[in-house]
């Protein structure tokens, strides 16, 4: 019979802080400006510069330890790696090796057998390096040193974990945590959160763990996915033919759904960590800590629940809605100042997010204020345009930022509550329908929709529906009356 | 009296009082320079026309009344591992050669804030590391006294333009006694402050947690007046102290002798009630028998004058040098690894397309032989499985030193030792000899170790017409107790008598 294998997965994620300057220096953090020009003396390395950390980094650092349960080394220091390689200016990374800023905490994921706790070993600060770009046409490698100085945390996982799916539930968890807790925006696609996946294979039932890989460069949590299983399968393979795993990194090709050995440094590793003279020690006070388990805000879990409780929405509605910190947020703001819950939840999970797949936004990107979304449903409830105008309306918000009662007036949408206008309106549809009218009386009450119709028409499509029906009905009765 | 033989402070009133300008200054420095720099050879970068232009927005500064400072129009140097913007700065190696910052030190903006002018770049020991400003690139500075002889180091240049009369003043810096040792054997005064009181930003860096930037002038007044301008928080560095740990220029100057109390009767003042520590071991064996004599002779006279002078211990004498050097060197390691070649300075030519080979021969034929040295010291005592063993236990001492310090320092206000254990050095001598250069910095680097200021100033000459200086040693931040004890000292000693008012002057050093 063939043997059974257990994966065992640990994870090193990197997360880039959503500070708006550097940790050692004030240059912007800014994505996407052009190369080299977001530097300084500092963050470019230069001889006689000098780091000096910024507190931003080191709060939400320590936001993200509470919110993982971890402890916080009151006491800790940065220590330099040092390693020659031109992205890094000053060939040494400042991070943290002996006393990192967390350790020692868990989180709870859901897995299909129920939840699961996974430990935390630590949580590190330090920088991120710059980017290499490399020019084939030119034979030469340019540096670009915005990313150089970006704060980073890096979260270390125990092994705990079995599977492809308890690593993305954990990536999963990690990234609503850290949203929440606004410490940052974890895009995998423009790098600001980054894994590393640990993993090695043994025997079920075996206490000891096998020889692991590191494996490198997953972009999604498909990729992620994928490299799991893939390294899982080649590991079981290279035991079932009776040769060794290589402790080694590997770098996953996503095109190919297969990895190959990153070309190994030259020299064995040897970061001669020691503590970075130009840096005191850091020294986190009680009082600051509970300031910040104080001033922590709602994560997602809580926020479902007053969102169902608050709000009357579905359990699966306030899941959708929450899913996102930025969807969470604009709902929220939108219930609370037009107290419809429901409708607010209607319109964000139906039209926003149609208009977000069509035009392709994350919802992030998506420009909606709070204030005009409450001032449409407002609208709605009290009548003053039909549901077919609200929707013009509302991608008119969404696309052009448009204020609701300028583009309803902007272009003639408001109801029309004359009641003048309509008795005339249906007074002349009555009249040039005698037909229809005769139809309807002879017991065809299909006419009455076509007559509906018509009196619409008349008023543009801008009356109230119920209005027309009642009035409509009202004539016919009395023209029976009549005749 | 020329121009170019005031000190920095009676320039400085001169230039205020409108009887010289900064510009009639700045030209007698460079008129001097001319004529001592072949024999000296204190400078790597002089620009007399920008020093000139400096001196002219001086002058105008000064008559619009935009300086309140006392050395507003003063003529200054500056070390050559301090930044200064659009001005080279080289380290004295080749690995920075033509490299030009794009930003100024703190230390020295601050100097030019006050309306110093800056002359230009003085000669040091490759990175700040050697004692004798012979591990330069371009070549090593003489002493001024005998020209055959090293003027110390590693601010060999900026304590020789001060000896020779080619500047006011200079600011230098110390990792391990690179400002007191060559201070001591130019015959001029220099002080490490405390480290933490002056800014390192922009200083590039040898040894982070031991460098410190200091000045270096004709007198103690010159000294103290420079070091109130340069000290204060500068949040660009964050090793750099608190508000309210820095003293002020006053507190320095406070002994400072005035017209009316000069030589023993004010240096009375100043002596009276200070209590004063004699670390015995900095006498021991190895230090030339005319440094001791210079110690006692000076300890007894400020005993005449009313302090109380004791010998004393610290102990852990035989660690402090290799504490020092793995410390020193192992931050070095890492500092220097910058320099690769890849973004300024020196870039090897390449004959090896790859990136690791490019590496290696950029800092092979960057980097002079003492730096490697260093680089590899510090690049072993931090490898895997040796950190604990050196690094780490070298930490252990440095903690040790500080205690004891800190012991000596509730008995004592200052401690009195040389600067060196000898006066200078023939060319040459100590280059053969690496060993014995490290073990000649087993007066200085204590202070270091312990993050302590540390003053030397001219005594007396040896047997050999060699300036002889002493070292006061003061506890952290207080840079006041080490002046006033210097002030004593001044008194005690009388006048000094500069090098160009011997006979001969510097040229005739050779035949000394």
């Amino acid at each position: 019979m063939a043997k059974q294998y257990e994966t065992v997965i640990g994870l090193e994620v990197h997360v880039e802080l959503a500070t708006r300057t550097k940790i050692f220096c004030g240059c912007s953090t800014r994505f996407g400006a052009k190369p080299n020009t977001q530097t300084c003396p500092v963050c470019a390395g230069f001889p006689g510069a000098l780091p000096v950390l910024n507190k931003k980094v080191l709060e939400y650092a320590l936001s993200a330890g509470l919110a993982l349960n971890c402890e916080v080394n009151r006491y800790s220091r940065f220590d330099r790696k040092n390693y020659f390689y031109p992205d890094n200016p000053q060939n040494y990374q400042i991070s943290q090796l002996y006393l990192p800023i967390c350790h020692d905490g868990w989180v709870e994921i859901d897995t299909g057998a129920g939840k699961k706790k996974i430990r935390i070993h630590e949580i590190h600060m330090e920088e991120d390096a710059g980017k290499l770009i490399h020019d084939e046409w030119g034979e030469c490698s340019l540096v670009d040193f915005n990313r150089s100085g970006v704060p980073l945390i890096e979260i270390v996982s125990e092994p705990d974990m079995r599977s492809a799916d308890e690593v993305i539930a954990y990536l999963e968890k990690l990234r609503d945590i850290l949203q929440y807790l606004k410490v940052s925006d974890c895009k995998l696609q423009e790098g600001s959160m980054r894994a590393d996946v640990n993993l090695s294979v043994r025997e079920v039932g075996s206490e000891t763990f096998g020889v692991r890989t590191e494996m490198k460069n997953l972009n999604s949590f498909k990729a992620i996915a994928h490299a799991v299983e893939g390294e899982r399968e080649r590991q079981i393979e290279l035991l079932e033919e009776g040769k060794a795993v290589l402790q080694e990194t590997r770098r996953w090709d996503e095109n190919k759904e297969s990895s190959r050995p990153m070309r190994s440094k030259e020299d064995a590793k040897d970061y001669r960590y020691f503590p970075d003279p130009d840096l005191p020690p850091v020294t986190v006070s009680e009082e600051w800590l509970n300031k910040l388990r104080e001033s922590r805000p709602m994560l997602r879990e809580e926020r479902k629940q007053v969102f169902a409780e608050q709000y009357g929405l579905t359990e699966y509605d306030a899941s959708v809605l929450t899913a996102s910190v930025h969807m969470a947020a604009l709902f929220e703001e939108t219930a609370k100042r037009c107290g419809n819950g429901r409708r607010a939840a209607a319109w964000l999970m139906g039209e926003a997010m149609r208009l977000m797949k069509e035009d392709g936004l994350e919802p992030s990107e998506l420009s909606l204020s709070p204030e005009n979304l409450a001032r449409l449903i407002r609208l709605e409830e009290e009548g003053r345009i039909t549901p077919h105008s609200a929707k013009r309306v509302f991608a008119a918000m969404v696309r052009e930022g448009a204020d609701p009662d300028h583009y309803i007036e902007e272009n003639g949408l408001a109801v029309v509550r004359d009641e003048a206008a309509l008795e005339e309106a249906v007074r002349q549809v009555l009249a040039a329908n005698p037909g229809s009218v005769e139809e309807f009386r002879g017991g065809k009450e299909k006419v009455f929709s076509f007559l509906m119709g018509q009196v619409m028409r008349q008023m543009k499509g801008k009356a109230d529906a119920g209005q027309v029906r009642e009035m409509l009905q009202a004539h016919l009765g009395q023209t029976e009356k009549k005749l | 009296m020329e121009i170019w033989e005031m000190t920095a402070l009676a320039l400085g009133q001169s230039i205020r009082a409108g009887k010289i300008s900064s510009e009639e200054a700045v030209k007698a420095c460079l008129e001097r320079a001319k004529q001592v720099e072949t024999d000296v050879h204190a400078f790597v970068h002089l620009d007399g026309e920008r020093a000139i232009q400096a001196a002219r927005a001086a002058d105008r500064g000064i008559r619009e009344g935009r300086y309140d400072s006392p050395l507003a129009g003063v003529p200054v140097a500056v070390k050559d591992n301090l930044c200064t913007e659009g001005m080279p700065t080289t380290c004295c190696s080749r690995i920075l050669e033509q490299f030009v910052p794009p930003y100024t030190a703190e230390a020295v903006k601050r100097l030019t804030d006050a309306g110093a002018v800056i002359l230009g770049k003085t000669n040091m020991d490759e990175f700040a590391m050697g004692s004798t400003t012979e591990t330069s690139c371009f070549g090593p500075t003489k002493n001024p006294w005998d020209v055959s002889r090293a003027p110390g180091g590693s601010s060999g240049g900026s304590c020789a333009a001060v000896a020779a009369g080619e500047c006011a003043a200079a600011l230098g810096s110390d990792t391990g006694g690179s400002i007191r040792q060559p201070a001591s054997w130019c015959g001029v005064t220099g002080i490490k402050p405390t480290y933490g009181a002056v800014s390192r930003y922009g200083l590039i860096a040898y040894g982070s947690s031991l460098d410190q930037v200091g000045p270096i002038g004709r007198d103690t007044a010159d000294c103290a007046a420079l070091l109130g301008l340069l000290v204060g928080r500068d949040p660009k560095d964050a090793t750099s102290a608190v508000p309210g740990a820095h003293q002020s220029m006053d507190s320095f100057l406070k002994y400072a002798p005035t017209s009316s109390e000069t030589g023993e009767a004010g240096g009375e003042v100043a002596a009276r009630g200070l209590r004063v520590g004699i670390p015995e071991a900095f006498l021991g064996e190895g230090t030339e028998p005319g440094v001791q004599a210079a110690i006692r002779e000076a300890a007894e006279r400020l005993k005449a004058m009313g302090a109380t002078v004791e010998p004393c211990s610290l102990g852990l004498e035989e660690y402090v040098i290799p504490a020092y050097y793995v410390i020193a060197s192992a931050e070095a390691s890492s500092n220097l690894e910058r320099f690769d070649g890849v973004k300024y300075g020196f870039r090897a030519d390449q004959e090896e397309s790859d990136l690791h080979g490019m590496y290696k021969r950029s800092r092979s034929q960057g980097f002079g032989p003492e730096v490697k040295r260093r680089i590899l010291l510090g690049t072993f005592v931090l490898s895997a499985g040796y950190y604990d063993a050196y690094y780490l236990k070298a930490l252990k001492v440095r903690a040790l030193v500080r205690q004891a310090f800190d012991r000596v320092f509730e008995r004592y206000d200052v401690l009195l030792a040389p600067a060196a254990p000898s006066t200078a050095v023939p060319l040459g001598e100590s280059l053969a000899d690496p060993l014995k250069m490290y073990l000649g910095d087993i007066d200085t680097v204590a202070v270091n170790l312990a993050g302590l200021p540390g003053l030397s100033l001219p005594w007396g000459l040896d047997g050999q017409g060699l300036p002889v200086g002493l070292q006061l040693m003061g506890n952290r931040f207080r840079e006041d107790l080490v002046f006033r004890a210097a002030f004593a000292c001044e008194a005690a000693r009388g006048p000094w008598k500069e090098v160009w008012k011997r006979e001969g002057g510097i040229s005739d050093g050779k035949t000394v």
